[in-house]
């Protein structure tokens, strides 16, 4: 029953987490706007999400393989649902190497600021249909 | 706690940015220092910016302040007591140009990181209020 609720919000969890993961890349290229050679990261994060939620057993784990059988299948979730982080490509270079571009990183800042705040009412309306649900009359 | 680390990301950006802002005003102050306390022209300083943490979340520091080695500016001053035998007075390296430059960079990515604290506060907030209504 309690893991049923749990599912139930389980992939708001899992997108609020990545957006939460998603500000703090963010946050590091904005703070790190004037260092020389750093270069701005970002994720793809519908590639993350859809990784960190796969049902299907690609949940980013290695199949193992059984030459006897009474050997046992792996079928744990893997820890490592990290997403892939990736480079921004420069539409500017600049002399001392730093690839952020203020702009664009604070547009992206901005827009998942909204979507966390997004995903944050997505999850209070379904608890808000939740508790709804388990009133007695 | 990973859930405060974008406070020390920013945090760590905004201290960078004034110890930067410092070093400018420093300059700009002593620009005309003829002598320091070692006696010698004062010379111009700059911050060196390092990314700090692992990759994903990475804040910043000042990893070193270096001293400008353009050579020093040379005036003829003829009657002024620190002139050299020909007559010459060596004043500071500092171009006030850059620093007052330095000083506007400095002051806007100072005001782009208060604003990423001040959203990222607001989140927490909100996170925080999860439930209730």
């Amino acid at each position: 029953m309690l893991d049923k609720l749990a599912s139930a919000l389980d992939f708001d969890r899992q997108a609020l987490g990545l957006r939460f993961e998603r500000q703090k890349v963010l946050a590091g290229n904005i703070a790190n706007a004037d260092t020389p050679n750093f270069k701005a990261r970002d994720f793809d994060f519908s590639k993350a999400l859809a990784q960190a939620t796969a049902r299907d057993g690609s949940r980013g784990q290695l199949a193992m393989t059984t030459t006897s059988t009474g050997h046992l299948q792996g079928g744990g979730e893997s820890v490592g649902t990290a997403p892939r982080m990736l480079y921004r490509v420069p539409d500017q270079p600049s002399l001392d190497g730093n690839t952020v571009n203020m702009d664009v990183e604070r547009a992206a800042f901005a827009d998942n600021t909204v979507r966390y705040e997004t995903s944050l009412t997505l999850i209070n309306n379904r608890l808000r249909n939740l508790k709804a649900a388990m009133q007695p009359e | 706690m990973t859930m405060f680390s974008i406070f020390q990301i920013s945090g760590s950006a905004m201290q960078a940015q004034s110890q930067r802002m410092n070093v400018a005003a420093s300059n700009l102050a002593n620009a005309d220092s003829v002598a320091g306390p070692d006696g010698q022209p004062y010379r111009a300083k700059q911050v060196v910016f390092e990314a700090r943490g692992r990759d994903g979340s990475a804040g910043v520091g000042v990893s070193r302040v270096v001293e400008d080695a353009t050579p020093l500016r040379r005036e003829y001053r003829p009657g002024d007591p620190n002139a050299d035998d020909q007559g010459y007075v060596s004043l500071p390296n500092v171009q006030p140009v850059e620093e007052m430059v330095n000083m506007i960079e400095a002051s806007r990515s100072y005001q782009a990181n208060v604003e990423v604290l001040n959203t990222s506060k607001q989140m927490m907030t909100k996170t925080l209020t999860l439930g209730e209504g």
